[in-house]
Formats: C-alpha cells, sequence, structure tokens
C-alpha cells in the first residue's frame, strides 16, 4: 500500500519535473569542493529507503567505478564493511552516524560519500511494471566536516520501454513478464549501475568535481 | 579493467554463503587477463583479493596482496597499514566474512 502511494506520487512529481527539464538548474556553488580537493574517498554503507534488501549492496558495490573513474582513490568497500562489522557497526544508518574525525583518524580518507537509497526495484502497474532505483549523495570533508558536493540521480528500465504494439492483453502479459523477470534476474542490480554513473561519475553538469587522478582534474564541468 | 570485480564485490555485500574459493580464482584469472593485457587492475581490487585469501586461512598472500594495494593506490596506504598491523598482532583471531 505504502509503495504504492510512493509511486503514485513519483509519478505525479516526474509529470510535473518534465517542463523543467527545458531550463538548466543553477550551477553547483563548487568553492568548498574546490578548497578542499580530497585524494581519498570512503564511500559509507548506503542508507536504504526502499524495502528491497539488496538496495545497499547494488549500490555501495557499484559506487567506486565511477569515483575512480572521475580521478579518486575509493577505499575498498568489503573491506570497509569487513572493518565496520568488527567494530560492531552493522547497519547503514549506524555507520553513517559515525563521527567524522574518528572515520578521517581510521581509515585516512579525505572525504566520505553518504548515499541514500530511495528507490529501489520492481514495481508492477497494471500497464507496464518498471524496475528503478533512484539515489542521492552527499560528499562530506572529514577534515572540516563541511559539505563539498551533493545531487542526486535516476535509472529506469522505463527509459528504454518500446512502445507494445500488442493491444491490452499484450501489454498486461509484457507487465507481468517484465516484472517476473525483473525481480528473478536481479535486475535492479544493473539500474543501479547507470543511477551510480549519473550519480557519482565525472565530469557531469552540476556533478562530482574531477579528482586528481582525472585528467580533467582542475577543469569544471563542461556546461555541454 | 573493471570486468566483473564489481559484481564479486557485490556478492560478498550481500553475504550470501559466497564460496571465496571461487571467487579466488575468478579474480585471478581476470588478474591474469589484465597482465596479458598490460592493463591496470582498479583500485580496492588487491586489498579484496588479500581479504578473500585472509578468509582461507592464507594471510601471507593477503600480506603481499595488502601491500601491493599500497604500492599501487599510495592513498591506501593508511588503511591499509592498519589492517597489516592487526594482521601481524599475535594475539589477534580475525574474523572472516566468508563462512568456507
Amino acid at each position: 500500500m505504502k509503495s504504492y502511494r510512493i509511486s503514485f506520487i513519483a509519478a505525479i512529481a516526474s509529470v510535473m519535473l518534465l517542463p523543467g527539464c527545458a531550463t538548466r538548474p543553477t550551477p553547483y556553488d563548487y568553492s568548498a569542493f574546490n578548497k578542499a580537493k580530497p585524494v581519498t574517498l570512503l564511500v559509507m554503507p548506503p542508507v536504504n529507503d526502499s524495502p528491497d534488501v539488496k538496495a545497499t549492496p547494488a549500490v555501495w558495490a557499484q559506487a567506486t567505478l565511477p569515483l575512480s573513474e572521475a580521478g579518486y582513490y575509493v577505499l575498498p568497500v568489503t573491506l570497509v564493511d569487513e572493518t565496520f562489522r568488527q567494530n560492531g557497526v552493522d547497519t547503514a544508518s549506524d555507520a553513517q552516524e559515525i563521527p567524522f574525525a574518528k572515520l578521517r583518524d581510521f581509515f585516512g580518507a579525505d572525504a566520505a560519500v553518504y548515499i541514500k537509497v530511495t528507490k529501489y526495484g520492481t514495481s508492477y502497474a497494471v500497464l507496464a511494471s518498471e524496475t528503478r532505483v533512484e539515489a542521492e549523495a552527499r560528499i562530506v570533508d572529514l577534515r572540516s566536516g563541511e559539505l563539498l558536493w551533493q545531487g542526486k540521480a535516476a535509472a529506469s528500465s522505463a527509459e528504454q520501454q518500446q512502445q507494445n504494439q500488442g493491444g491490452l492483453i499484450g501489454l498486461l502479459l509484457a507487465a507481468v513478464v517484465h516484472q517476473v523477470i525483473g525481480t528473478a534476474t536481479d535486475a535492479a542490480y544493473n539500474y543501479a549501475g547507470i543511477a551510480n554513473g549519473r550519480l557519482l561519475g565525472a565530469p557531469r553538469y552540476n556533478g562530482v568535481l574531477p579528482g586528481p587522478r582525472s585528467p580533467a582534474f582542475g577543469k569544471m564541468p563542461a556546461a555541454q | 579493467m573493471w570486468e566483473t570485480f564489481p559484481r564479486q564485490q557485490y556478492s560478498v555485500l550481500l553475504r550470501e554463503g559466497v564460496s571465496p574459493d571461487e571467487q579466488i580464482r575468478a579474480l585471478e584469472a581476470h588478474a591474469e587477463k589484465a597482465r596479458a593485457a598490460n592493463a591496470a587492475l582498479p583500485p580496492g581490487f588487491r586489498a579484496h583479493l588479500g581479504m578473500l585469501h585472509l578468509g582461507t586461512g592464507n594471510p601471507q598472500r593477503a600480506r603481499e596482496l595488502w601491500q601491493g594495494e599500497k604500492s599501487a593506490f599510495p592513498e591506501s596506504a593508511p588503511y591499509m597499514d592498519r589492517l597489516l598491523k592487526r594482521l601481524d598482532a599475535p594475539a589477534q583471531t580475525v574474523k572472516t566474512e566468508n563462512p568456507a
């Protein structure tokens, strides 16, 4: 019931957002990011607001690639997970409560990436099932506690779904088949990868700044 | 060269009883392929592989790989040094994440 209401609100919201696509959002204020120049990033276990427990591992495991390609060293997430558990930190929200200074001291990272997964999984709607992943992220300087950047992104199977020509029955069938396949093959994992690329990849307009290992380091994301 | 590395990390994070031996084989094959192609291994690869070796009772290999992570990515040094120190602490029992 609850997820139905959420997807209904999301549907309304996405319709309302569409006209906004024409105008470019105001440029992100990168002054704190530029000043901090983080080199090493610690991606914290993502907090999961979706009903699917796979959201945290899927988004966490795939956050390293875009950030590394963006020019940062990302601490190995499976070892970070192990470290947290050996220290009695069992949940992502507990981990995200740890004081910055403590993280800085233990992991030697310059900044931490805090991710929240707001949507993850395949939902069945009467005429079209959709696999969707949405996440938001904040990058916080562990030395100063300052917020360096924040943003959000989504990826959805609806983006490339073709118009089905099979009439109403065909549509209904396609929706059911899509949901079954979506659930059975862990389809959301792949959309988490796409969403992560959009969320954390660089250079992107208003996205994460390229890091020191990137040839684009020191340049502002192109205004397309 | 990322190959299936994110997927391998995902299965460990899922805690669904991955076989460390199987994953070690897959990652060693990945490393071999990277060597042949003269391609760099992704950050964290050696660290992750070292953790798996530790899980199968091979701390010596873990030590080498964590040292390797340090030389390939000096940014990892503070964390790797901490893990290495722990590895070398005599009375320390190291819990492993993968059920054998």
